[in-house]
């Protein structure tokens, strides 16, 4: 593709409004340095709440609305350095936070298969580049499902890796205990592709792990008979929408049929997923958020006072999604409360991990749906906190124990809407999630 | 269902520094109520015995050697900032005269 080519397509879906910043000039001299990689000449679109040098940074903020990047993400330098080509910032939720990208400064991505839907979130806009075919790839970031819960709305793969695998140097956090990076990709052999690029031990940034990276192309294919396989019984609970029941079951006997052991098993403390996860991750927000205060960077709402540039600064340039958390996140970390909301939230949250790695002991990885139902109406949840957070009960709990799990394209509902399948390993076990990715994708055929 | 009083909404406002509208007020009163409401299942589960989870790996810090390297030069620090000399960051006066 061509950088005249690339624009066309874009405005010929301007209306998706997946893109925040495409800059033509800063695109041309792009395309005029590739270097020499396995990604050599492919497009790479980029949530827009990951430094790229040269380009501006936004996090679908006022906040940080004009931000000039003084430097690349680790994972940006690997993809240029492997010949990808930085094609634009991508639409999200403001500062990742939502399900829909309906919260974003920028106005509302719109789903890739029906444009009366959401596009999902937080990685609405890569998850819609890829499904538009505007680029090759896309990154994104998933605290809570906003790799996965997207590419599922939009039929495409969204993974996100193990906590750790992946460096977060220049990553604008969000929550730090569950962040990662993750591709968006059409294919699961691209996923595979883009991970191995990426992945690895980075010493800026100190929650990067030093586990060896695997040539996870090269070991695409296993036979299905080698895996046994979990279905969680709490997976498939009140509020599932038919037809996405009906689309992983019938994977699951694809994969049976197939020759793998499948067996029911039990993740008995599913249903404290949410409330874990939107304590702790509010408590991180609303500490990690701090930061905007008006003086090293982004908005400045007043010169009043210290105190009134503090808080006129947070009050003007932050959207309503964002201090709603930082207002939940500060009460459960507040006086009083922290015992029984956060502390509590901790102590539960190991109890889900143990869970998970009970289940490991007998299983290679876990199948479950991606999302309760497809993509839902614009406007649907808005007015309404709980039932938004509600969508992301199958995802959160991959973020709260650190294990890497995939989102990938198994059918359509009546209305023609992407169904996604959502498979779990254990922690740096990526490569067993490729290889049954690709299986699946081969029922699909 | 415990209602998040209109004090406490401005109290968390004031720990939080921001300045809410009173129409904020009135919906993150009602708002924080129903999601305080939903997570305060999590008091039913029994966690006697049970640490706290603050690092999904049990890994122990990962420490650089102490030598110097490369950091961002004053001007790219500063180009962001609402206000600057060229050098400092330049806030309202704090200790008035």
């Amino acid at each position: 593709m061509s950088v005249s080519d690339f624009l066309s397509k874009v405005a010929l879906h301007k209306e998706y409004n997946a893109f925040i910043q495409i800059d033509e000039i800063d695109l041309n001299k792009r395309f005029e340095n590739i270097c020499d990689g396995p990604l050599k000449g492919e497009l790479v679109a980029v949530k827009d709440n990951i430094c790229v040098e040269g380009l501006n940074l936004t996090c679908a903020s006022k906040m940080l609305d004009g931000f000039k990047v003084p430097y690349s993400a680790t994972v940006i330098q690997k993809l240029e350095k492997a010949g990808a080509i930085i094609a634009g910032k991508t639409n999200l939720d403001e500062f990742a936070m939502g399900s829909s990208n309906e919260f974003s400064y920028f106005g509302p991505a719109f789903n890739s298969v029906d444009k009366s839907r959401v596009a999902g979130g937080s990685s609405g806009g890569s998850t819609v580049a890829v499904g538009c075919g505007l680029v090759d790839y896309a990154l994104g970031s998933d605290t809570g499902g906003s790799v996965r819960q997207p590419a599922s709305f939009n039929g495409v793969v969204g993974l996100k890796p193990s906590y750790g695998r992946v460096s977060r140097y220049g990553l604008v956090a969000f929550a730090s205990s569950f962040d990662q990076i993750g591709p968006i990709t059409k294919t699961v052999e691209q996923s595979a592709k883009i991970l191995g690029v990426i992945a690895g031990h980075d010493p800026l940034d100190a929650t990067s792990m030093d586990v060896p990276v695997p040539d996870y192309v090269a070991n695409l294919k296993r036979p299905a008979s080698e895996f046994t396989i979990g279905i969680p019984k709490e997976y498939f609970g009140e509020g599932i929408q038919p037809e996405v029941e009906e689309a992983v079951r019938k994977t699951i006997i694809n994969m049976e049929t197939a020759g793998a052991k499948i067996i029911e098993v039990s993740l008995p403390h599913t249903e404290y997923g949410i409330a874990v996860y939107y304590i702790i991750s509010s408590a991180e927000a609303s500490s990690n958020l701090a930061r905007y205060d008006g003086v090293r960077y982004g908005f400045r709402g007043s010169d009043e006072s210290m105190d009134e540039m503090f808080r006129q600064t947070r009050a003007k340039g932050f959207g309503s999604e964002v201090k709603r958390r930082i207002m939940l996140g500060t009460y459960v970390l507040s006086s009083g409360y922290y015992d029984s909301f956060y502390g509590q939230a901790q102590k539960v949250r190991r109890i889900i991990k143990e869970d998970y790695l009970n289940v490991f002991k007998k299983v290679d990885a876990i199948i479950t749906p991606t999302t309760p139902t497809t993509a839902f109406k614009s406007g649907e949840k808005l007015t309404d906190p709980m039932a938004m957070y509600l969508n992301d009960i199958y995802t959160v709990s991959a973020n709260l124990v650190g294990i890497p799990a995939m989102s990938l394209p198994v059918g359509n509902d009546k209305n023609g809407l992407p169904i996604g399948c959502q498979i779990m390993a254990p922690s740096f076990k990526e490569e067993t999630i490729f290889q049954l990715g690709t299986l699946i994708e081969g029922f699909q055929k | 269902m415990t209602k998040i009083s209109r004090e406490e909404v401005l109290h968390i406002a004031k720990l939080a520094r921001l300045d809410l509208s009173e129409q904020e007020v009135e919906t993150y009163s009602e708002q924080l109520s129903d999601i305080l409401g939903y997570v305060k299942q999590l008091q039913k589960v029994d966690t006697n015995g049970v640490q706290p989870l603050t690092h999904v790996y049990d890994q122990v810090n990962h420490l650089r050697s102490d030598t110097n390297r490369k950091s961002l030069n004053v001007k790219s620090a500063v180009q962001n900032a609402p206000d600057t000399d060229g050098t400092y960051f330049k806030v309202p006066q704090v200790i008035k005269d």
